[in-house]
């Protein structure tokens, strides 16, 4: 976050009482009681649109707080804010969720995990966890034996609290109801072909038309992020293939990328090349799974038997060398766990001549179908503002004509150096978010084809000290995931464990938008929408 | 060409020589009855065979190759297991409806079934009005499946029997329509009549352009109407889980899935009656000694050959295309196939009337 020279000094003299720190990369401390006019500010006057990560924080004595990851899209300048609440019994913060849509979610996550209470959040319900959890888990001080395995089952509430603060200082609980009693509402979820995973919908029906979606999450919620917090640097690298199984890769990447960061190690260009082909790999993966299930949401079975026999191809390339399939674990601190298998650079060359070949199947069948065509163009309509505001990064934004590919934001590993191009579309609709996704592929052949002969020789490992310890600080690092920015956030106070460490899900933002785009439409749509904006649960329930 | 008459007469005459008249009736009535079940068993069993096969062919796969050559006893195999599964019976449902619904709509496909005039000599329910007949038996199935939908007490299986109605109700009409379009030109209701009226040249062709279209709109319409991809609105998997059968197991859940089935085969063999000639060979007319040669090859063979020839193109069409919408499928009906069948009806009407047909 090398461009923030210019903003650090118009915010210090908007708010003096901001404070610098240095510590990794840096952030502003900022008041609770200011925070909001700072927040507006940031916002309004100095066009920073995108909430690009969320992280409630237990900072002990200094309180309980959040870090903002900030992001101007059109300059593309960055900055870190935090601000936090001393008052551990009733902690509370105001609510930024009518600045940036993307924060009402990940407010209920902190909400859920800290206990932070943000003034005028209007639906300040649980995320993850059950409504009649005690306690707040993600804080400090959380006793573990508090929450005994429950075995009844859960009450979901029909209402949504939130606080108002009143002039002498108190909060004022209110409750509004989500639905009305003669509503029709039926569950999409947990259990259902078409959620992709454990995903609940209440939607409110008037016939065959959504009136109103409510999402819940959480049914596969690991707590991973608990996890990581004692667990040391290279235990935590195992979590991350668990969260998004169709971007293990990425997302190791992404972990292994921010703990370099913080050691300052500077990994060598065979490295750089090894993990570049390999993130794109996944990323056709991902992509021909994504493909195939939309399809398979839609009705059109064949298509989804050609995208699994195509993807099948890239799980052998990757099997050959990392010994896995969906859990790659092959990305470590300062390297990858081994070198390329000697077939692998055949292989891939194979694979891209295969592949391009059998893209005009897919296009034959599916593209230029007319049912197809009928069910998506023009449905579920995302506008580029509403992309950014809820931040639903990856293919979904850039369908939308948000350029916001990580990959040319902040160019890392070889992704400077290759030529490919940024896939936009202007039409927000299902249809685009298909197009992105298949010319994706495309592009990402590119990327290998560009790659795979010149890989460098060299170390596939670097020396690493075996007791791993980040100085003190905290760091973000970002790499562009299969269906979006997947985001690491670390704080380390100089231990061999992380003292928090926050994933920025890909996921939550695309679920978060569900409700605005699938007003008023079918059911049948509501099943285009959410395969095409291609959430993976266990990403989301991190 | 066989007539089958003969050996129905001669055992009806068997009978009556050892029996009094009505009893033999009543024998020969259970016999038929049990031959019906049997072929119905059988057909049904070969339907999903030989859609395992198919779509597995059009997917890039084997499809079922372990039990049995091929595969094939695989579907007898799956049978038993529906035979011997629980019938899990729902709490706050309708119980007596719950337990009907699954049976009305196996009645309605029987007794459609049993309309269709397999070869010569083989017609089972066959009489003036046998379209009219068809038509109605076909009908009561959508009642078992609101009932289905209705009684299961459960939401997702209430949409599924909303749209089903919705859907079956519409597409019954272009159905009647293009059916319609053929009696105008036989001028016959009877099926076996109008089979024997195909001897010179299949009404296909007889008809050219009005019969094609009449064909075209049937095929889409059939397909609809039994409910089959892309128009498998009622029990989308990926919307409403099963649809109105979401709540059914065990023999209850097999008998909607072989209606189905069976009632695909039906749609399909009423196309091949009224448009292909049924059991009719292919006759050309002038051209004596190749008519002969057809005439060689036994009727049924013939009706089954076309029978599956349009259930392979339905089963190409459902593995192709995706599902469509409720709005978008209710539109197709009443803004394009209404119309344009009636226009056809018409234009049908005109051809016959300048005796402009073959």
């Amino acid at each position: 976050m090398g461009n923030n020279i210019d903003i650090k000094e118009k915010l210090a003299a908007f708010e003096p009482s901001a404070e610098w720190s240095d510590a990794g990369d840096g952030m502003f401390r900022i008041p609770a009681a200011s925070f909001r006019k700072t927040a507006e500010y940031l916002r309004y006057n100095e066009g920073f649109d995108f909430l690009r990560s969320l992280t409630g924080m237990d900072w002990g004595e200094d309180g309980l707080g959040c870090v903002y990851h900030l992001e101007n899209t059109s300059t593309g300048e960055n900055i870190v804010l935090s601000t936090a609440d001393k008052d551990r019994e009733n902690p509370a913060l105001p609510s930024v969720y009518d600045l940036w849509k993307g924060a009402n979610f990940n407010e209920r996550e902190a909400y859920d995990f800290f206990g932070i209470k943000f003034i005028g959040h209007p639906d300040l319900r649980r995320l993850f966890l059950r409504d009649d959890w005690k306690g707040y888990p993600m804080r400090k001080d959380y006793d573990m034996s508090s929450n005994p395995l429950n075995m009844e089952n859960e009450v979901s509430d029909d209402d949504a609290p939130s606080y108002e603060m009143t002039d002498d200082g108190s909060y004022i609980l209110k409750r509004h109801p989500l639905f009305e009693e003669e509503e029709y509402v039926i569950n999409i979820g947990p259990q259902h072909p078409a959620t992709h995973g454990v995903l609940r919908f209440k939607v409110s029906l008037e016939g065959e038309t959504i009136k109103k979606i409510d999402a819940h999450c959480g049914y596969i919620h690991r707590g991973i992020e608990k996890l990581c917090e004692t667990s040391t640097y290279p235990q935590t690298l195992g979590f991350t293939d668990r969260l998004d199984y169709l971007g293990a890769m990425q997302n190791r990447h992404a972990l292994c990328m921010c703990i370099e960061k913080a050691l300052g190690i500077e990994v060598s260009e065979r490295i750089q090349y090894i993990r570049t082909i390999m993130d794109e790999l996944q990323r056709i993966d991902s992509h021909l799974l994504f493909i195939s299930c939309l399809c398979q949401d839609m009705g059109a079975l064949t298509v989804f038997f050609f995208g699994f026999r195509d993807r099948e191809k890239v799980l052998d390339i990757l099997e050959q060398t990392t010994g896995g399939r969906l859990i790659q674990t092959y990305n470590t601190i300062g390297g990858v766990q081994a070198d390329i298998h000697p077939d692998f650079v055949r292989k891939v060359k194979d694979f891209i001549g295969y592949m391009r070949s059998k893209m005009n199947e897919y296009d034959e069948i599916f593209t230029g179908n007319v049912i197809a065509r009928q069910r998506l163009v023009g449905t579920g309509v995302l506008s580029r503002e509403d992309a950014i505001s809820f931040g639903t990064t990856g293919g979904t934004g850039r369908a939308s004509g948000w350029a916001c590919d990580v990959r040319k934001r902040h160019p890392y590993a070889m992704y400077g150096k290759v030529d490919f191009k940024e896939i936009t579309f202007e039409e927000g609709d299902c249809f685009a978010r298909y197009m992105v996704r298949v010319k994706e592929i495309e592009q990402s052949l590119n990327i290998i084809e560009q790659l795979i002969d010149n890989i460098p020789e060299g170390e596939y490992q670097m020396k690493v000290k075996p007791l791993i310890k980040l100085p003190v600080g905290s760091w973000y690092s970002a790499v562009e995931g299969s269906r979006g920015e997947f985001g690491v956030f670390i704080e380390s106070r100089g231990d061999k464990f992380p003292y928090r460490v926050k994933f920025r899900s890909t996921g939550l933002p695309l679920v978060a938008c569900v409700d605005t785009i699938a007003k008023d439409v079918k059911i049948a749509d509501l099943i285009a929408i959410g395969g095409t904006l291609d959430y993976v649960i266990p990403d989301i329930d991190r | 060409m066989f007539d089958f008459g003969i050996i129905t007469n001669w055992i009806h005459t068997q009978f009556t020589s050892v029996m009094s008249e009505p009893l033999a009736i009543f024998l020969e009535c259970v016999i038929i009855g049990v031959c019906l079940l049997l072929l119905y068993v059988v057909v049904a069993i070969i339907m999903i065979y030989m859609e395992r096969k198919v779509c597995a062919a059009f997917q890039c796969r084997l499809g079922p190759d372990r039990v049995g050559p091929w595969g094939s006893v695989q579907v007898i195999c799956d049978v038993f297991k529906m035979l011997t599964k629980e019938i899990i019976t729902i709490r706050h449902s309708d119980k007596f409806l719950y337990n009907l619904a699954p049976y009305i709509v196996i009645i309605a496909s029987v007794t459609a079934f049993a309309c269709i005039p397999i070869s010569r000599g083989l017609e089972i329910l066959d009489f003036n009005v046998g379209v009219l007949f068809f038509m109605a038996a076909s009908s009561i199935g959508i009642v078992g499946i609101l009932l289905a939908g209705w009684s299961s007490n459960s939401k997702f299986s209430l949409i599924g029997a909303m749209r089903s109605g919705a859907q079956m109700i519409s597409y019954e009409l272009s159905v009647g329509l293009s059916i319609l379009t053929i009696v105008v030109l036989t001028d016959t209701m009877q099926f076996s009549e109008i089979v024997m009226r195909q001897a010179d040249g299949w009404f296909i062709f007889k008809g050219h352009i009005p019969a094609v279209i009449a064909f075209i709109i049937y095929l889409i319409a059939g397909n609809a109407e039994v409910n089959r991809g892309p128009f498998d609105l009622p029990e989308a998997e990926s919307e409403l889980t099963a649809g109105y059968h979401t709540e059914y197991s065990g023999m209850h859940f097999g008998l909607f899935y072989v209606a189905e089935f069976v009632n695909l085969f039906v749609i399909s063999s009423i196309a091949a009656t009224i448009f292909l000639g049924g059991w009719m060979p292919l006759h050309l007319p002038g051209l004596d000694g190749f008519n002969a040669v057809m005439d060689a090859i036994p009727g049924f063979i013939w009706f089954f050959a076309k029978v599956f020839f349009i259930i392979w193109l339905l089963m190409w069409i459902k593995w192709t295309f995706p599902r469509l919408r409720i709005d978008q499928i209710l539109t197709l009906e009443w803004k394009y196939l209404v119309p344009i069948g009636l226009l056809n009806l018409l234009l049908m009407v005109i051809v016959v009337v300048f005796k402009l047909h073959f």
